[in-house]
């Protein structure tokens, strides 16, 4: 029979959350930041088909860092959880909160019950009638409230900080498209702004001016002439 | 994933089926026929050179009695495709919800839209679902139409109550004026390459036609400025058809009518 052995809960969380930041740190980063009438996102992303950021309904959009496959299912029980609560109760009843509430509890509840914590950091946002909510939710189940702008994934502090040097309320489109490019060139070892071209970026906005479904997708020629000068 | 989650495929109503019975409609515990109920009459579509046409009038019966006057029978589906319905109302506009939600949810789990034909296919699938309700009265005819970007240009399709899935070249018209309104197409569309007011005006002209011929479709009711809906499918998306645009067509139609 082999011997019981005991660890503390502190050096269990210790471990697990080490290790999943170990995992995710090898993902490059997203950030989101309001703009006039919207949300743009942003990622560094060379894949033309592996998405990062995606749209889950109407108002609502979802990022993902760290591990490819897990961020894939979250993001798909995401669209059927949102789908669901449209369908039974009105397309206006489905929210970012009780979304983000969700990721909360099966991230919470997977670094708890089992070995192996999911490898991923979680951003939903959502436009509102003024505003917008960005929640903010880590590999163990933490969520937090953003306000303006949020950011996962790579040096959070370091992302946070040059967003926050630049942005200002009721920023155009361009412009918070640009700066949310040099944060990312900046707090990153992708070298400099030029190297992120729209090629290597990943682009998707919330609208407010759109009416339904409000995600949007900005690639190719669309792309190049928002983060030209 | 998350708690109640098992179904893991890419369809909407599966998922629903697998994971939420109690949310889908069941409506086959009654006799509907002993029951009245609100009925869609006649609805079309046209292929143009801008892509599909489809158009409806907007009277619901029940029974021998007028239900609505101004119910809509043809809705856009997504950016390129419409469905117009005719039968059982309510059940009808159920499967519109429901097909809506079932592409949308495909296109997003995916990323990217299903083709023209899948999209007819998943139709074809709710409607098979639809069949027990069907043999108790509860049927549904629906009209498939929109503008394919593989094969660049506007199509049609037709649907039995099993969920059979007929391709139509030009022009299908359903429900009870749809014999009385493809009469009419007939004669008039003689070739594909409508423009986009000749396609226009083959729908009014058809639904008048089919109004005069049966009693339960409405045609349009000038009294109360009730036209009929029109919407067009082509490479840019779906456009509703302006009533004003409507009026001035439909004048002139009347005035060559009366002439003649």
């Amino acid at each position: 029979m082999s011997t019981p052995f005991y660890v503390s809960p502190e050096q269990w969380y210790q471990d697990k959350a080490e290790y999943a930041r170990k995992g995710i740190a090898r993902g490059r980063p997203i950030v989101a930041l309001e703009y006039e009438t919207g949300i743009v996102m942003m990622a560094e992303n060379r894949s033309a088909t592996l998405r990062k950021i995606s749209e889950i309904y109407d108002r609502i959009a979802f990022g993902g860092v760290g591990k490819l496959d897990e961020y894939e299912t979250l993001r798909k029980s995401g669209v059927r959880y949102a789908d669901m609560r449209g369908y039974s109760f009105s397309r206006e009843d489905v929210a970012g909160k009780s979304l983000a509430n969700e990721y909360s509890n099966v991230l919470g509840s997977v670094f708890t019950r089992e070995m192996k914590p999911l490898e991923v950091e979680i951003l939903v946002v959502e436009i509102k009638e003024n505003g917008s909510a960005l929640y903010q939710i880590r590999y163990d189940g933490s969520m937090s409230d953003m306000t303006h702008f949020a950011t996962i994934g790579g040096d959070g502090d370091k992302l946070g900080d040059l967003i926050r040097a630049g942005w200002k309320p009721g920023m155009p489109l361009k412009d918070a498209a640009k700066l949310a490019r040099r944060a990312l060139a900046g707090s990153g070892n992708s070298g400099s702004v030029e190297d992120l071209d729209e090629k290597s970026l990943e682009i998707a906005i919330l609208d407010r001016t759109r009416t339904g479904r409000t995600f949007r997708r900005i690639a190719g020629e669309e792309a190049r002439a928002l983060l030209r000068d | 994933m998350f708690k109640g989650q098992t179904y893991a495929g890419d369809s909407f109503y599966e998922f629903l089926r697998v994971d939420h019975p109690g949310l889908l409609p069941d409506w086959t515990r009654m006799d509907w026929t002993q029951v009245s109920l609100l009925h869609g009459t006649t609805v079309l579509a046209i292929v143009c050179k801008e892509g599909a046409l489809m158009a409806g009038d907007r009277l619901a019966t029940e029974g021998h009695q007028v239900g609505t006057r101004d119910l809509e029978k043809v809705f856009r589906i997504d950016e390129s495709s419409l469905m117009a319905i005719a039968g059982a109302a309510g059940p009808a506009i159920e499967m519109v919800r429901m097909f809506q939600l079932e592409l949308e949810h495909f296109e997003k789990l995916d990323g990217q839209p299903l083709t023209f034909e899948g999209k007819a296919n998943r139709l074809s699938f709710l409607l098979r679902q639809n069949l027990p309700a069907a043999m108790q009265g509860l049927v549904v005819m629906p009209i498939f139409a929109g503008f394919d970007h593989d094969k660049g240009r506007g199509r049609i399709y037709k649907f039995d109550i099993t969920g059979g899935r007929f391709r139509e070249a030009d022009y299908y018209s359903t429900g009870s004026g749809g014999k009385d309104a493809r009469s009419s197409l007939k004669r008039i569309v003689r070739h594909e390459d409508l423009s986009r007011e000749e396609a226009i005006r083959a729908a009014i002209e058809a639904l008048l036609d089919a109004a005069d011929e049966d009693r339960a479709t409405g045609g349009i009711d000038v009294a109360r400025g009730i036209f009929p809906t029109v919407k067009l499918a082509t490479r840019s998306g779906v456009e509703d058809v302006k009533d004003e645009e409507l009026k001035r067509i439909h004048e002139a139609i009347a005035a060559e009518r009366r002439a003649a």
